[in-house]
């Protein structure tokens, strides 16, 4: 009898971790391609091949690096500073991310100096969305490895392409460069509160857009997340608060069927 | 500052949040307020960055052909239809219109 239950146990196991490495491959090759624009993007806002694939090696978090290529492609190198600040400003929810999948990548400084490269939001949503402390490591480690490497190789594959191409509006790069935003900030807008966050946010970067330099109108705006975050102005009335991270808080990667739960 | 200064700053900056995220204690940063008011900070950013990418030049506003496209972009999101293909579908709306010479 216990040789039966134990065999279910690890049965189970062996579902829960094929289940993290299923999530981890639709989730990393999902997010991979979408390197292909960050690459062709950051070329056509002035950076070279190589340029673009340190910032996808080193700094490796999707938000962090569009809006550096962004600020770059409005005010050059001049507005290095704001591009500098807005860029460590989106990544400061990784810093949050960090401090939650911690226990799941468990001691030893080598293994989570290498993990602290790898959580992003699309790391810590499969990891935390597994059942298991096992499966979560897979989730994380394989998730975080798949999108690390695909993404590598698909921002080379862009800045070679972007390279090619020459002038980038023709193809409607710069639209396509704000569509990635706009993709990036879709799943986050499912309560009334980062919705109005947001139109706050849009207001003021177009009123500050003609009277500040590049760069600073995105941080001005910011502060919109401070006036309603700390007070929780509009906050879910009675509702539980926000867990620091939720899979339902994280973007769900575009095509993973994530969003379908 | 040159763009290769810029590129390694920003992304120390970036990898460092991450690191120093492994070092606190855990009860430090896991309060409602700090998880909340970083989740409104992302949607802040990225809604500022929407909008001077979508009319920003320089420093002025310019509508053109990326106003049409971000428009039909969110169409496309709101009918779950793939990242990827969004961001093409976006970019083929621009170009379209510039072909034609209906926007700028």
């Amino acid at each position: 009898m216990s040789g039966a239950s134990e065999r279910t146990v690890s049965e189970r196991a062996v579902s829960e971790r094929a289940e993290a490495w299923r999530a981890s491959w639709a989730v990393g090759l999902a997010v991979a391609a979408y390197g292909i624009s960050f690459g062709a993007l950051a070329v056509a806002s002035g950076l070279d091949v190589w340029q673009a694939c340190v910032l996808s090696a080193v700094m490796f978090s999707g938000g962090s690096q569009f809006a550096l290529i962004g600020v770059l492609a409005a005010g050059g190198a001049a507005s290095g500073p704001a591009a500098i600040a807005g860029a460590t400003l989106l990544g400061l929810r990784n810093g949050l991310y960090a401090v939650r999948v911690s226990p799941i990548v468990g001691p030893g400084w080598a293994k989570r100096l290498l993990a602290g490269h790898l959580t992003i939001d699309e790391s810590t949503a499969v990891a935390t969305a597994q059942p298991t402390l096992e499966s979560q490591r897979i989730g994380f480690w394989a998730t975080g490895t798949i999108i690390w490497v695909g993404w590598n190789l698909m921002t080379l594959a862009g800045a070679l392409l972007g390279d090619l191409l020459g002038d980038v509006s023709a193809y409607g790069l710069d639209a396509a460069a704000a569509a990635a935003f706009l993709g990036l900030v879709w799943p986050r807008l499912r309560a009334l509160q980062p919705v109005a966050v947001a139109v706050g946010a849009a207001v003021v970067t177009t009123l500050t857009i003609p009277v500040l330099p590049p760069g600073l109108p995105v941080l001005v705006a910011a502060l919109v997340a401070l006036v309603v975050g700390i007070p929780d102005l509009l906050g879910r009335p009675g509702g539980p608060e926000p867990r620091l991270v939720h899979h339902d808080d994280v973007p769900p990667a575009p095509d993973s069927g994530e969003s379908e739960r | 500052m040159t763009v290769w200064q810029i590129i390694i700053v920003a992304s120390i900056a970036v990898l460092a949040i991450k690191l120093v995220g492994y070092l606190v204690p855990e009860r430090v940063l896991q309060t409602p307020t700090a998880a909340r008011t970083a989740n409104l900070m992302t949607v802040a950013l990225l809604s500022g960055l929407i909008v001077v990418q979508t009319i920003g030049s320089g420093q002025g506003i310019l509508i053109d052909a990326r106003l049409p496209a971000i428009v039909a972009a969110a169409g496309l999101f709101a009918l779950r239809v793939p990242f990827i293909l969004v961001i093409v579908a976006a970019a083929g709306v621009a170009a379209a219109l510039r072909a034609l010479g209906w926007a700028a």
